[in-house]
Order: C-alpha cells, then sequence, then structure tokens
C-alpha cells in the first residue's frame, strides 16, 4: 500500500468515525439534555381532554323566577376540520345544513367562518373560536332535524348532531333583562389565552352581564376525560376520568314582575315621545333600593331577544345589534349611556351652595337672563319667574338662580386666575356624589360619566391643544365659521382654565358633564336615605342546589354621611314640592304616592349621523316615599324631549306597578312587595316555580 | 466417497467459520437481533389492533434475515478474487432490473420513487440495492487491475470505474432516489480516494457532486416532493402535515424515549403510529422511543464495532482488490447509516433509505448481508 492511499483509508476511517460520533452526540442531545421537552411535546400529541361542560346555575330573581337557565337542547355543528377537506371545501354540506335548519347558506357559510377569515366588513356572525372546535349551526335543532344528520352521516360528512345543555331566558313574567344577565359563549382563542382562568374549548363561557360577572360560579367544572389517541384519532386508552360538577345558582336582587313593568314603562315612554315627534333614539330605567343599593329592575331600550345568541346568531341579527340605524340594541344604557344630568343636577348644586353658606330660605332673583362676562345666559325657555326661595326654584326648575350663585363662586375662587386654597363648591359636591367615577355595580362595561373639573379641563387641553391651535389648517371645512374659529382661538390660548361659562353651564348639568342611569340612581338613592351612597348590587347570593349558601352579598358603602342633616330635609322638602307644585306636578296630580323627583331636560349640542340637531334628553330621577323613603327610581329617554312630559310619566308607571296602583289608589294586593323587599333568600328551584301575578 | 465429501463439507464450513472475524460476526448478529425486535415492535400493535397476524412481519423479516444469512455464507464459499469473474453479471443483472422499474406497468412507486419491481405473491426486490454490490465489486475490479500492488491507477482506469458506475447511477437518479445515489457517489469517491489514483480525482468528483446538487436543484432535475423534503429540513414547520410532519415526529418519538426508554413494545408514539414508515425507513425511532438512549446507543456502538473491525481487515489485506471492496461496503454501510439515522434524528434531510441490517425489506437486508459476506471473504484470505 502506497502512501497516499494509506493516508487517504485514515482519512476515510477518521470522517466515518466522526459521523458516527456526530450521531452519538445527537442522540445524547435528544434523548438526555432535551428529553423533558420531547416526552412534554409526546404527551401532547397522544393525550386528548374530551371535555364534557357541566350544567350552568340558573340566574333567578329575588323570588326564585329563573330569569336564565339551562335547558336541554340539540346542538347541530359543523366540524371545519373535516369540511375544508372535502371538495369545494365541503359547500355542498353546508348548503345542505342550512336548507335542513332552515337558514340562509350565506348565513351558514359565515356562521362557519373564523372571524379572521373575512373581511371585518363582512364577519358580522363569524365564529370567535378556533377551526378545531365543532362549530355549532343551531342549538335548539328539532329530533328530527338532529336525527337527518345522524342517519345520513353520508350526506352530512363533518357534521354533528348531540343533545347539550342550551343557555335559555324563560321570560316568566315577560321580562326581557338581556342587558342585566348578558349572554354565554363559546370560549374564544383570548379567553383560552387568559391564564387565570382554566377554560376548555368546548365550554360556554359568560360573555356580557351576570353571565361574564358571576361565571366563576354559574359555570361549574366540566367533566374531564383523559385519553390516548392514535394518529387516526382513535382512542387507545382511557387514562382518568372526572365528573362534571353542576353550577351555582346565582340569586339576584332583581324581581322579574318589576322588571317586566320597567321594561313596559321604558318602552311606551320611548313610543310616546316618538309620538310627539321626538327622535327617542334609546333610554333607561332603574329601580333602586335606597337602603342598600340593590338593584331591583334595569331596563334598557331599545333591547333584543337574549335568545337569539343560542339560537345561532344569524348575520342579521349580529349586524342590527350594534348597528347605529336600529339604535345598537346591544349598547347597555343604563350603565353605558352618558347623558348630560341637566336640571336633575341641581340637588348637587343645592349642595355645594349650602356649603358656600348661601341661605335656602332667602329670596333669589329668576331674572329670564343672567350677563356672565361678555355672554348672555338664558333661563330654560327664557322665562322670568320673579323672585322666590330656593325651594321654589328646585320646583319651577329656575336656571337663572344658579347662574348667578356658580358665577360668584367662580369669582370668588380667583375667576380667570385661580387662587391657592380653591374652594370650587360645585366640583367638590359633584365629587362626593361620585361623579366621573364608576358607580361599581357587578355588570361589567360600566362608564364612568364626566366630571369637567380643573383637572379634566387640564387633561383635556393638553390632548387637544395642538388641534385648537391649528383649527384652520385641521378642522373640517365645513367647520371654518367664525364662532367656530373664535372658540378655538380661546381654546388655543387658555383651554385649560374653567372659565366662566364652565362654572355657569356646570352648576345646572350642562357643558361638558355626563352621567350615567346608574350614577344618577345611585345619587338619588343617597339624598333619599340621608346620605348613605351604596354601591349599586344586581346580585343577592350564590346557592347550591340543595339551598345551601355558597357566597352572600351584602350591601358596600361607599361613603356614609356625606350629606348635612339641613341638606337632606331641605332636599327632600324641595323634591317633593317638584311633584307637587311644580314641574312634575301635572304628571303625578292625584298619585297616592308619596313621590319626590326632579325632572332635567337636557341639550345636546352633538349631531346626528344626518347632521341633525340632536334633540333634548329627557329625564326624570326620584325615590318615594317621602316619609322612610324606600325606592330610587330614574328614567332617561334620549332625545326624549321634556324630562317632565316623557320620563317623568315613565317613572310614574313604574311607581303604579310598584305600589299596585289602580284607579288613583292603592290596591296593596296588587303590590309587587306587599312584605317590603325581600331580605330572606328564596328556594331556588328552577324547574318547578310559580309565577306570583301581583 | 458421499461421506468423504459430506465430511469434507462440514470441515470446511467449520474453518469458514472459526475463520471469520468474531468481532465482525457479533456486532452484525448484534444488530440483526435488535432489528427483529424493533420491526416486530414496530407492527404488532397497529395489526394486532386490525386483527391482522400481529407477527407478519416478524415472520417475512426472521426469513429475510435467513436468506440473506445464507447469502452471505456462499458469498464467503469462493475466494474473492474469483468472485471478479461474476461481477460482469451482478452488474449486468443490476442494471437490467434498473431499466425494469422504470417501465410502466412493471416498476411499481412508492413514495414518489419507482424502485420496486413486484412479484406475485406480493414479493418486491429493489434493484438499486443489488446494483451497490455491483457498482462497488466492479469498480474494485477495474482500479486494481495492475498486477503490482504498488502500481497506482491511472487516469484511465478511473474513468473506467466511473464508466461501470455511471450507467447504473444514472438510472437510479431517473427513479428518483437521490438517497442511493448520493451513497453510491459517496462510496465511489472514497473508493477512488482509497485506491491510490490521482488525488486531483477525488477533489474534482467532490466539486462535481456539489456543482451538480446544486445545479439539480436549480434546474428542475429533483422532483417536487424532493425539495419539499429539503425545506422542510431547513425549516420544518413550513409544512406541518407532510414532511415536516414526520421529522418532527420522529424526533419527538426519539426524544421521549429518555435514558431508558418507554420499554419494548410500550412505546405509545409507536403504538399510535405517529410516525410513518416505522417498520422501514423510520425504524430507529421504535428503538430511540422504546429503548431509550441505552438501547439506541447500543445500536450505535455496534455500527461503530462493525465498521472498525471492518477498516482493520482493509488495512491488513496486502490486495487492493480486497481492500477496495472492503472499503466500498464499509463507505456504503456508513453513510447510510449516517443518512439514516441522521434523518430520524434531524440532522439531514430525508431521504427513503432503509437502515442498514435493522430496516424491514428484503432486497436490502440480502445485499447488507452480501456486503459483510464480502468482508468476511477478505479476512478469510488474508493470511
Amino acid at each position: 500500500m502506497n502512501l497516499r492511499s494509506r493516508l487517504n483509508l485514515i482519512i476515510v476511517q477518521a470522517l466515518i468515525f466522526s459521523l458516527m460520533l456526530a450521531l452519538g452526540g445527537r442522540l445524547f442531545y435528544l434523548q438526555v439534555s432535551a428529553s423533558v421537552k420531547y416526552q412534554d411535546a409526546a404527551l401532547s400529541i397522544q393525550s386528548r381532554d374530551v371535555v364534557n361542560p357541566a350544567i350552568r346555575g340558573a340566574i333567578v330573581d329575588s323570588s326564585g323566577i329563573p330569569l336564565a337557565m339551562d335547558r336541554p337542547g340539540l346542538v347541530i355543528s359543523v366540524d371545519r376540520s373535516t369540511i375544508d377537506k372535502l371538495p369545494n371545501k365541503g359547500l355542498n354540506v353546508l348548503n345542505r345544513v342550512a336548507k335542513l335548519v332552515g337558514k340562509k347558506p350565506e348565513s351558514v357559510f359565515i356562521t362557519t367562518r373564523l372571524c379572521g377569515e373575512l373581511p371585518s366588513s363582512k364577519n358580522a356572525g363569524c365564529w370567535k373560536g378556533t377551526r378545531f372546535q365543532p362549530i355549532p349551526v343551531t342549538r335548539t335543532a328539532t329530533k328530527e332535524q338532529a336525527l337527518k344528520v345522524l342517519e345520513n352521516s353520508d350526506l352530512f360528512p363533518g357534521v354533528s348532531a348531540r343533545s347539550i345543555p342550551v343557555r335559555s331566558y324563560p321570560a316568566m313574567a315577560g321580562e326581557n333583562a338581556a342587558h342585566v344577565l348578558g349572554y354565554v359563549g363559546s370560549v374564544s382563542e383570548t379567553d383560552l389565552l387568559n391564564s387565570g382562568k382554566n377554560y376548555y374549548r368546548e365550554e360556554s363561557i359568560g360573555k356580557d352581564g351576570l353571565e361574564f360577572e358571576y361565571d366563576d360560579y354559574l359555570r361549574g367544572r366540566a367533566g374531564i376525560k383523559t385519553v390516548t389517541v392514535d394518529r387516526v384519532e382513535s382512542v387507545t386508552r382511557q387514562a382518568k376520568s372526572t365528573p362534571a360538577i353542576s353550577g351555582f345558582n346565582l340569586v339576584t336582587n332583581l324581581d322579574a314582575r318589576l322588571q317586566a313593568a320597567t321594561e313596559e314603562a321604558l318602552r311606551t315612554s320611548v313610543l310616546r315621545s316618538k309620538s310627539l315627534g321626538y327622535r327617542a333614539d334609546g333610554g333607561a330605567a332603574i329601580v333602586m333600593d335606597v337602603n342598600s343599593g340593590k338593584i331591583l329592575a334595569l331596563a334598557s331600550y331599545p333591547t333584543y331577544d337574549p335568545n337569539i345568541w343560542q339560537v345561532g346568531l344569524t348575520q342579521s341579527q349580529a349586524k342590527n345589534l350594534y348597528s347605529e340605524d336600529s339604535g345598537v340594541p346591544a349598547l347597555s344604557r343604563p350603565l353605558q349611556g352618558m347623558y348630560a344630568p341637566a336640571s336633575t343636577f341641581k340637588t348637587i348644586s343645592v349642595v355645594a351652595a349650602m356649603d358656600a353658606g348661601y341661605d335656602m330660605n332667602s329670596t333669589y332673583k329668576c331674572p329670564s337672563r343672567v350677563q356672565i362676562g361678555d355672554r348672555e345666559f338664558g333661563n330654560f325657555e327664557l322665562k322670568s319667574q320673579g323672585t322666590m326661595n330656593m325651594q321654589k326654584a328646585i320646583a319651577v326648575s329656575c336656571d337663572t338662580i344658579w347662574y348667578k350663585i356658580a358665577y360668584d363662586e367662580w369669582v370668588r375662587d380667583g375667576g380667570l386666575s385661580p387662587h391657592s386654597g380653591l374652594h370650587d363648591y360645585f366640583f367638590t359636591a359633584a365629587r362626593g356624589f361620585g361623579l366621573g367615577k364608576v358607580t361599581g355595580i357587578d355588570l361589567p362595561s360600566e362608564a364612568s360619566g364626566r366630571l369637567p373639573d380643573r383637572q379634566w379641563k387640564e387633561n383635556f387641553y393638553q390632548e387637544y391643544k395642538n388641534y385648537y391651535c391649528n383649527f384652520k389648517k385641521r378642522a373640517k371645512k365645513s367647520d371654518l365659521t367664525p364662532y367656530l374659529i373664535e372658540i378655538a382661538r380661546e381654546n388655543c390660548l387658555d383651554g385649560n382654565i374653567i372659565r366662566a361659562g364652565d362654572a355657569v353651564n356646570f352648576s345646572i348639568g350642562q357643558g361638558d358633564t355626563l352621567m350615567t342611569p346608574i350614577q344618577m340612581v345611585q345619587t338619588y338613592a343617597a339624598i333619599a336615605n340621608g346620605g348613605t351612597i351604596y354601591k349599586p348590587e344586581v346580585a343577592r347570593a350564590v346557592v347550591k342546589s340543595n339551598g345551601e349558601v355558597v357566597k352572600e352579598f351584602t350591601p358596600q358603602v361607599v361613603a356614609e354621611n356625606m350629606l348635612p342633616k339641613k341638606a337632606v330635609k331641605f332636599l327632600h322638602k324641595a323634591l317633593r314640592s317638584v311633584v307637587t307644585d311644580g314641574t312634575a306636578a301635572a304628571v303625578f296630580s292625584s298619585f297616592p304616592v308619596t313621590v319626590a323627583g326632579k325632572t332635567g331636560t337636557g341639550q345636546d349640542l352633538s349631531k346626528n349621523k344626518d347632521g341633525s340637531a340632536k334633540d333634548d334628553t329627557s329625564w326624570f330621577a326620584s325615590f318615594a316615599p317621602i316619609k322612610k323613603p324606600k325606592y330610587a327610581v330614574v328614567m332617561v329617554v334620549s332625545q326624549g324631549g321634556f324630562g317632565s312630559s316623557i320620563s317623568a310619566v315613565g317613572v310614574r308607571d313604574i311607581y303604579a306597578a310598584l305600589y299596585g296602583v289602580v284607579d288613583g289608589a292603592i290596591d296593596p294586593t296588587k303590590k309587587i312587595f306587599p312584605n317590603g323587599i325581600p331580605t330572606k333568600l328564596p328556594k331556588v328551584d328552577p324547574k318547578n316555580v310559580k309565577l306570583v301575578t301581583p | 466417497m458421499t461421506i468423504y465429501n459430506q465430511h469434507s463439507r462440514r470441515d470446511k464450513f467449520r474453518e469458514n467459520f472459526v475463520g471469520f472475524d468474531r468481532l465482525l460476526t457479533l456486532s452484525v448478529a448484534a444488530l440483526l437481533v435488535m432489528g427483529t425486535l424493533l420491526v416486530y415492535a414496530a407492527t404488532k400493535s397497529w395489526f394486532e389492533a386490525q386483527g391482522l397476524d400481529p407477527q407478519y412481519y416478524l415472520k417475512r423479516h426472521v426469513i429475510n434475515i435467513l436468506i440473506g444469512g445464507l447469502l452471505a455464507y456462499g458469498t464467503t464459499l469462493i475466494d474473492y478474487r474469483l468472485l471478479r469473474a461474476y461481477t460482469p453479471i451482478v452488474w449486468g443483472l443490476a442494471v437490467f432490473g434498473l431499466v425494469v422499474v422504470l417501465i410502466p406497468g412493471l416498476g411499481s412507486e412508492i413514495n414518489g420513487a419507482k424502485a420496486w419491481i413486484s412479484f406475485p405473491g406480493g414479493f418486491q426486490i429493489q434493484p438499486a440495492e443489488l446494483a451497490k454490490i455491483g457498482i462497488i465489486v466492479g469498480i474494485s475490479m477495474i482500479l486494481a487491475e495492475k498486477r503490482d500492488i504498488d502500481a497506482n491507477p491511472t487516469d484511465q482506469d478511473v474513468l473506467k470505474a466511473l464508466a461501470i458506475a455511471a450507467i447504473p447511477v444514472a438510472l437510479i437518479l431517473l427513479q428518483p432516489d437521490l438517497g442511493t445515489v448520493v451513497i453510491i457517489s459517496a462510496a465511489i469517491v472514497v473508493m477512488i480516494g482509497t485506491s491510490g489514483a490521482p488525488t486531483r480525482w477525488v477533489v474534482g468528483l467532490l466539486l462535481l457532486a456539489v456543482m451538480g446538487g446544486f445545479t439539480a436543484v436549480k434546474m428542475g432535475v429533483v422532483s417536487e416532493y424532493q425539495i419539499a423534503r429539503l425545506q422542510s429540513f431547513v425549516d420544518p414547520s413550513a409544512d406541518p402535515q407532510a414532511t415536516g410532519y414526520q421529522l418532527r415526529q420522529s424526533r419527538i418519538t426519539i426524544g421521549s424515549g429518555g435514558i431508558t426508554g418507554k420499554g419494548l413494545f410500550n412505546g405509545p408514539q409507536t403504538n399510535g403510529r405517529f410516525v410513518p414508515e416505522q417498520h422501514t425507513d423510520f425504524i430507529f425511532t421504535v428503538a430511540g422511543e422504546e429503548l431509550g438512549f441505552l438501547g439506541s446507543g447500543f445500536i450505535l456502538l455496534c455500527f461503530g464495532l462493525l465498521f472498525y473491525r471492518s477498516f482493520t481487515i482493509a488495512r491488513r489485506t496486502n490486495d487492493l482488490f480486497g481492500r477496495l471492496v472492503c472499503v466500498g461496503v464499509i463507505a456504503w454501510l456508513a453513510f447510510q447509516t449516517f443518512e439514516n439515522i441522521g434523518m430520524t434524528m434531524g440532522m439531514v434531510p430525508m431521504t427513503g433509505v432503509p437502515l442498514p441490517f435493522i430496516s424491514y425489506g428484503g432486497s436490502s437486508m440480502f445485499a447488507n448481508l452480501i456486503g459483510l459476506g464480502l468482508i468476511q471473504n477478505v479476512h478469510l484470505r488474508t493470511r
């Protein structure tokens, strides 16, 4: 053997042994160093959790009437991972399913699309879950439909029919309560990423309202069967299984009959307003126990049928829920609607004025106009009412008295150059009632309203300074009117400073001030009970099916003694005189319940979509009875017109239902709470419960 | 006379066995035993679940080993130097077979390659395996034709050798079975290198291989599924359901075995059939999962020992032909082993080559054992 040959042989040996060594090294890495990782990966490949969702707890009213409960239902669902592999992406099968369940083919197509698959303009009603879940087309299939699917698996590949618990809203008293109850839906990808919750893809979870807020109690625990599968997903071994545990029942403070009556009063008020020529695009009505913060009824208009979520939203239903043309029925106006409180705010102004030392028994002038700086502020409808004391000023809702007081106080605080040690009586009083902060009601997505105090002004200025200072360049052409240009110039100059006009507007609940109806009812409840602010609460208790109490929700005091006795006394008297001698006297004439309240007719300077000016916001905020008040009732109809003729009438209807007023007299047998607001927990047996009609 | 003959045959048999390189025999025997267990483990639960004979593949595998063993023994009987006479026949048969597989209707296509000739009764033959033997012995013959052991092959010899190899390699490329082409080419380069031929040939051939591979991919000579395999090697997430999926499953299966493995017949990945082709090309994953690092490491050790002993035999012989045959067989088996195991562990792109002595498959088993017989033959005649 020559040298070259020998050398090459050595090289080849070295090469081959290094290849073997490389294999050994890689083997060591896979099986020793990184083995744990691969063992986990293998486990996730081989094992499947078969989830059997638990029966969801019922939501009942304070007398045990079910508002939401699970009923057995049949679901027909489509498995995308199977259907996508069919010719034409399974379109023929989808069309067959649509025909079977009586829906439009396009609707079924969109229902079975992941939201990301469609352009966002066309994906209303799309599937928010994943491709790997069976996508329900309907949850209310008939037995015949289900059998057809099961018997003709050749015609319906990838389509399944199963019996599952379906959420239903029995509406036994005719109540709707869609916005309080919320709805349940399939787990979405974002839900699954929520590390705090242990959701399974197959589960339904609360998505809004009480269903969302108390989901952890209601949902129960899904049963899990862990199985080992092979490559074609057939089960080779069953490892372990835990049974499903039903969810707990939720007892609320609501009363189904009062809820129905409140909804009806709100609906008729909106329709009455419409018949008078107002736009009346929405409204809210709330009944609250003034001595505990319990929410007895909470209505929003327009509303929708909560069962549509379960039947399977059609595309038009889904679109309709959020469309402005139909008034955005999905919006919960009691919590999310923000309106200028207008004259209902004057109760707060009273507190501010009394703090500032004004005598409520002195007389004040109520002229038709007041000159503030270089601007003139008119009274409501430019009426001059002469001279009066404060009680009368509240009763007839004089504005100009408040302009004067607010302006004087603004000047005392330094006017345009505020000095240190500000009193800010008006802002302070409003803050005391919790304006600009959420009430903390046990429902999701509550809006905070707006308290346009000095801090808010400063923040707003920082955000919009650039816009106002470059108004001519940035504004729309149509906005370049001399008036708006002048306003922009002022805002650019000292937009961060509370001006006289701001102070004056604030005193009558206008300008930038916004309140939600729930804030309003909380405020009037505090006036009624003598100065305690309660957190509004819908939930009363969580109970097991055997009646055992899991959790009880006791009244939560947010602030105590926040009103001087003198103020309480004056406000009760003044608000009662609104109903007896003032703006609401006509509505409540010879009404047997001693209601005290305040009308409000708020101006909204923004524009409708079609460019027309907005109609006034109609408010009535109240409590009753005047001696030892029990209930606070608030109604607002946006673009509804006058407070007295629209909302006050609606509120009266609610009191009539509450007290059983028939032909101008109280019929005690028709009272909703003949023995007072329930304090004892009801027996919860949603399947065998009878409605007692008052 | 008869008695004498029998006696002499038995003597010869014993003589042969005694003369075999024991460690070499032992390491191959160990691999065959391991392979038998693994083929059984890969197919047992699968066939059981389908209500078929769970020992279907086990029985066939054992028969393959027995036939292969006889072929190997037969290869050792005649002096390997006399084997040259049969080389043209083997080569001719291989080329004939390789042509036949390409004829539509005669060759059967599995996984995108027309590599098999099917016979009635479910038997299949893979001519490429036979071609490996033909090429290795053929090239050895031409490169070692000089009488003088110290005379190096000339350029002409190398060209002749390449010509001998080119025809079957081209035919295999047409199937297309890129994995086998790579293995044979590598073996050829190694043989030319160890033959003492001018170094420029080795360098030139290596460059040619690189350029050839590059242009093949560029010009579209390589079929789509081969490019897919290459891409999925570079980026396993490119196609999670197809080849990338296989490679990922394969790695996970091996990795999940850990140090001691899940125990023979107890691998959930194997029993769930998550890895495709597990009794043939991906058989190493069964070892990885069920026998763990200890078991699969043992297989690597056996291969190491096999190559070490074979190299020793190659070094000891004074005959260039014998040495080249040895080196050719080693290079073939070693590159094939590396390509196969490396593929299952995600080190090299996916190719469809079996693991020598372990994978199920008759043609491959026969060829491997004949290769072993050739090395033992050289060993027997080196004294």
